[in-house]
């Protein structure tokens, strides 16, 4: 953990509150965006119990799951869930606006620009925590190579219709949230800790109802006692009175109540199947209907604090001001969604179990990239960001002594001033390392000379100031100016181009071959119950 | 073990000529040499290289650094001064060392058509990277292969047909600064080590290992031996008596003195400061390894080796510092300044890899933590800190460390599919600071 995050730790420990650790809001936020609250039965990965969805605080759509080991009910969630979540991305894949790509050209393997139509908004998911993003991952591959009824007839438990599509749009955005700094699918727990520091370790910052008791506990509470109560305090009845932000629910809750509601529920169930006679059948069927609603109110009980409690957390980062640069890293999200979306009408098959050597190497790749520039821009967009960065030896700021005109060796001398910048920071600095800062939000870069005295750094700047014999004005700081050079690279320089996936070499295995169609995982007896 | 054994000198020579017999006589696509450290790795590559270019054939060399190119590029031109070379950079400035010019037969350029047709080019992997080739050529060198990452081999595997792949398993594994456990198990993970994956898709192609350290003494080949490479051990090309070490001027009795002297004599020594829960830059350990240093040079330090029957003098350019972390080596360079110390290499584990030292004074990777993350316990780290020198050893170091070990042991995920890798960081802590505790000088500053 860097030092000022231990630091801010510390003082929430001592104010019994959160202490910010960003004075801006690092990621973009939608101004509609789906929550998503999904809660999944014990003892089975990926069985879905519920889930409350929706992109209105005040009518979220609750959806359920009455007995979650059935095949069919669950399928049936999926499609209600399709049915909730993909108008929700619809209605952002049709408004579109003109941009500009560079491509390669295929017959002159030349760059070139092309026009093309990128999303004018991207739809934005928000799930309460980090397990959270695990489990839309897993809805996802659990869906994506299902195949209807309409694909194959011949499939034996045929998905509903929009239900691969479904698994396709969330494995996308659960890919997309491995990106550093990307906003297409945030977990709210993840968002609140990048800019709050609580008293408490980064694992129990994993609880969305403590997370929040530090950021805003009760008045007259502390945030420690109010996050004790958060994760504790349960009801007569045994019951935690702040749900867990799931999607696993808590033991006693699914062993004192869910468990018995479901046994109510399979019990009305298999009575209603052996009715023989339609009054009858009737009764019974009020009998069933009666143990899902209990069942439906059981589960809302568990999801919507939740709900709510995500709201609360969104509420509290709007209240920040957006970051400079949380736009343009939203337009890269908004790239990415208007690329899978491309590929969806296209007709391209679902994203691969496993990614190829080449894929693999490339989302290394982009990730790697994204997240130093990430930091590099999280630091010049928040001085708090940046104060960390010189705490740690890695940025200083100072004012400008003195700057002596000199210029470079060769044919035409260009100009290459001296800068002594008065610093209380102790970057560290190595022999001639290169140091940049921002100007006019371009960097510009200049190299460490000497330290003139023990708080007097010398640099030499290096570029950025025009063509001619004199430095552009503006371009060179003056005597008086404050200034924050960084030891890092504010821009990323993009990767070398890796072979194409046909062309992988013998050392990693040659290339994959013809992709064949997946098959969904194979359907055991125990599947089907 | 034979009695032709006997003789490091004729074991090492016998394993080089394996390796170059399969590398030369090329039936396979790739032949894979593992180097414990100070093997003789780049004097391989260098007459691998030499004799690819004797044979005729096109040769490009891969390595990871700028600064290990332009170190092959020096070791070819003394060796061979005859031989035209092409050193192929980045646009940047101070691409490669200035050094490079002044050799008439070293053609640079940042362009690698302007390269084109020499025997020899030389180049990192991710300047190799951007290269694209019509025809591959015909030979490769992939120079600390163990720590280039499985993509960075994947950029360039294609611009070659066959390759020399040298590297040390035991040093630090290459990392990535993003998660990557998505891909863990993979065959093509891309941030495993390039070797992990050639091997995993080659399993078959020629293996050889380098069985003698030149550069650890006798007093240390055993240790790094047991601890690092348990199942393909070394040994050292010196005996017992062919390093010494002595200092003119005799110890004071502080601490600093006192394990410099067990130092000389054993090869280890081990400064224990007491046991306390510090910060990273812990300031009284760092004031202790400056201590150690000044004191090293202020004692007038002589050495004796194979290399030279005289003493030679034990000067600041002979001594560095090792730390786990770069703010550790900051704070130990500020203090080395305050104490008037100039010349000493101060470095982190991953910048000291491949470099050579008398002595080396290492702040232990969890002196003061309270707890052991599976960084401070990567076994390579404490490998390569412990392997920089030809005769001593001073590790900096506070008390409780080896109960910290048994607080935490290792608790990384098992991913299925991974090459579980031997041994693991915990035990071989264990194995060193079991070995460290019998140099131990107690000191309370």
């Amino acid at each position: 953990m860097p030092l000022i995050d231990t630091l801010a730790r510390l003082e929430a420990v001592g104010s019994g509150r959160a202490q910010p650790t960003a004075t801006v809001r690092h990621r973009h936020l939608s101004g509609r965006p789906l929550v998503f609250v999904p809660l999944t039965t014990a003892g089975e990965a990926g069985a879905p119990l519920g889930a409350l969805v929706g992109t209105d605080r005040d009518a979220p759509r609750l959806l359920v799951v009455p007995q979650p080991r059935d095949r069919d009910l669950r399928f049936t969630f999926l499609a209600e869930l399709a049915d909730v979540i993909l108008p929700y991305i619809d209605s952002h894949a049709a408004d579109v606006e003109t941009a500009e790509r560079t491509e390669t050209d295929p017959e002159t393997g030349k760059r070139v620009k092309v026009e093309t139509e990128l999303c004018a908004d991207a739809p934005q998911l928000i799930v309460p925590s980090r397990t959270g993003l695990a489990f839309v991952r897993l809805l996802g591959r659990s869906m994506r190579f299902r195949r209807t009824a309409e694909q194959d007839p011949q499939a034996p438990y045929p998905a509903p219709p929009r239900v691969p599509l479904l698994g396709r749009w969330l494995t996308h955005y659960g890919e997309r949230s491995r990106v550093p700094g990307s906003a297409l699918l945030l977990a709210l727990t993840d968002v609140l800790s990048r800019h709050w520091a609580t008293g408490q370790s980064g694992l129990e910052d994993q609880h969305l109802g403590a997370l929040l008791a530090w950021l805003d506990p009760p008045a007259g509470t502390s945030g420690a006692e109010a996050a004790r109560e958060a994760e504790l305090a349960r009801d007569p009845a045994g019951q935690l009175r702040c749900p867990p932000a799931g999607p696993a629910t808590d033991p006693a809750f699914d062993n004192k109540l869910l468990a018995p509601a479901i046994e109510r529920y399979d019990r009305a169930r298999t009575a209603l199947a052996a009715a023989e006679d339609p009054l009858e059948a009737d009764d019974r069927l009020a009998a069933l209907t009666r143990a899902e609603r209990e069942i439906r109110e059981l589960i809302e009980s568990q999801a919507r604090p939740t709900w709510d409690a995500v709201w609360r957390g969104l509420d509290l980062l709007r209240a920040l001001p957006a970051g400079g640069h949380a736009e343009e890293r939203w337009t890269r999200d908004r790239w990415s969604f208007t690329g899978h979306r491309d590929r969806v009408l296209a007709g391209e098959p679902p994203q691969p179990r496993r990614d190829d050597a080449v894929t693999a190497a490339n989302k290394l790749a982009t990730r790697e990239r994204e997240q130093a520039r990430l930091e590099a821009q999280e630091a010049l967009d928040d001085p708090l960001v940046m104060a960390g960065r010189r705490l740690a030896g890695e940025a200083f700021a100072g004012e400008v002594t003195e700057v002596v005109m000199a210029y470079g060796e060769g044919r035409r001398p260009s100009p290459r001033p001296l800068v002594t910048v008065r610093t209380e920071d102790r970057p560290h600095l190595a022999e001639r390392a290169k140091v940049y800062r921002s100007l006019a939000g371009r960097p510009q870069s200049a190299q460490f000379v000497e330290r003139a005295a023990e708080d007097a750094i010398v640099l030499r700047i290096l570029d950025k100031m025009g063509r001619g014999k004199e430095p552009e004005p503006g371009s060179v700081p003056e005597k008086g100016d404050r200034v924050c050079f960084t030891l890092f690279e504010h821009e990323q320089r993009g990767g070398a181009k890796l072979p194409d996936p046909e062309e992988t070499p013998w050392t990693h295995g040659g290339p994959p071959g013809e992709a064949v169609p997946e098959a969904a995982d194979r359907i055991t007896e125990e599947d089907v119950l | 073990m034979t009695t032709v054994d006997a003789d490091p000198g004729a074991a090492a020579a016998r394993a080089t000529d394996a390796i170059l017999r399969d590398t030369l006589g090329a039936t396979e696509r790739g032949v894979v040499v593992d180097s414990p450290p100070g093997a003789g790795k780049s004097t391989l590559v260098v007459r691998a290289a030499l004799e690819l270019a004797e044979a005729g054939r096109p040769l490009m060399v891969v390595a990871q650094t700028n600064a290990q190119v332009d170190d092959l590029v020096l070791r070819l031109a003394e060796k061979n001064p005859e031989l035209p070379v092409g050193r192929l950079h980045s646009s940047d400035a101070d691409a490669y060392d200035k050094a490079l010019d002044e050799l008439p037969q070293v053609r640079t350029s940042a362009k690698a058509a302007d390269l084109a047709g020499l025997p020899v080019v030389l180049s990192t992997a991710a300047k190799w990277a951007h290269v694209r080739v019509d025809e591959p050529w015909r030979h490769a060198i992939v120079d600390e292969a163990y720590q280039m990452r499985s993509d960075s081999l994947l950029a360039v595997a294609g611009l070659f047909e066959r390759a020399l792949f040298v590297g040390d398993p035991g040093q630090l594994d290459p990392f990535a600064i993003v998660g990557s456990e998505q891909w863990a198990g993979l065959s093509y993970d891309p941030s495993a080590s390039a070797v992990t994956t050639l091997l995993a898709h080659n399993p078959g192609l020629p293996q050889h290992r380098l069985p003698v350290s030149w550069r650890l003494p006798a007093s240390a080949a055993p240790l790094v031996s047991d601890a690092f490479y348990p199942y393909t051990p070394f040994r050292s090309g010196t005996g017992p008596g062919d390093r010494r070490l002595s200092f003119a001027v005799p110890s004071d009795g502080s601490g600093p003195d006192r394990v410099i002297d067990e130092a000389a004599a054993t090869g280890w020594g081990l400064l224990e400061l007491p046991a306390r829960h510090t910060p990273r830059t812990d300031p009284e350990a760092v004031r202790a390894v400056a201590a150690v240093v000044r004191r090293l040079l202020d004692r007038g330090g002589a050495a004796v080796s194979e290399r030279s029957p005289d003493p030679v003098p034990l000067t600041a350019a002979r001594i560095a510092v090792g730390t786990a972390h770069r703010d550790q080596a900051a704070a130990v360079r500020a203090a080395l300044a305050d104490l008037g110390v100039l010349g000493v290499t101060v470095d982190t584990a991953n910048r000291l890899q491949g470099r050579e030292y008398d002595i080396t004074v290492v702040l232990h990777p969890l002196s003061g933590r309270p707890d052991a993350t599976a960084f401070h316990l990567e076994t390579g780290r404490l490998c390569v800190l412990a392997s920089r020198h030809r005769h001593a050893c001073v590790v900096v170091c506070r008390e409780g460390v080896s109960d910290l070990l048994d607080d935490y042991p290792s608790t990384e995920p098992v991913q299925l599919g991974t090459l579980v890798k031997f041994p693991d960081g915990w035990e071989a802590n264990h194995a060193v600071l079991a070995h460290l505790a019998e140099h131990r000088v107690g000191w309370r500053p």
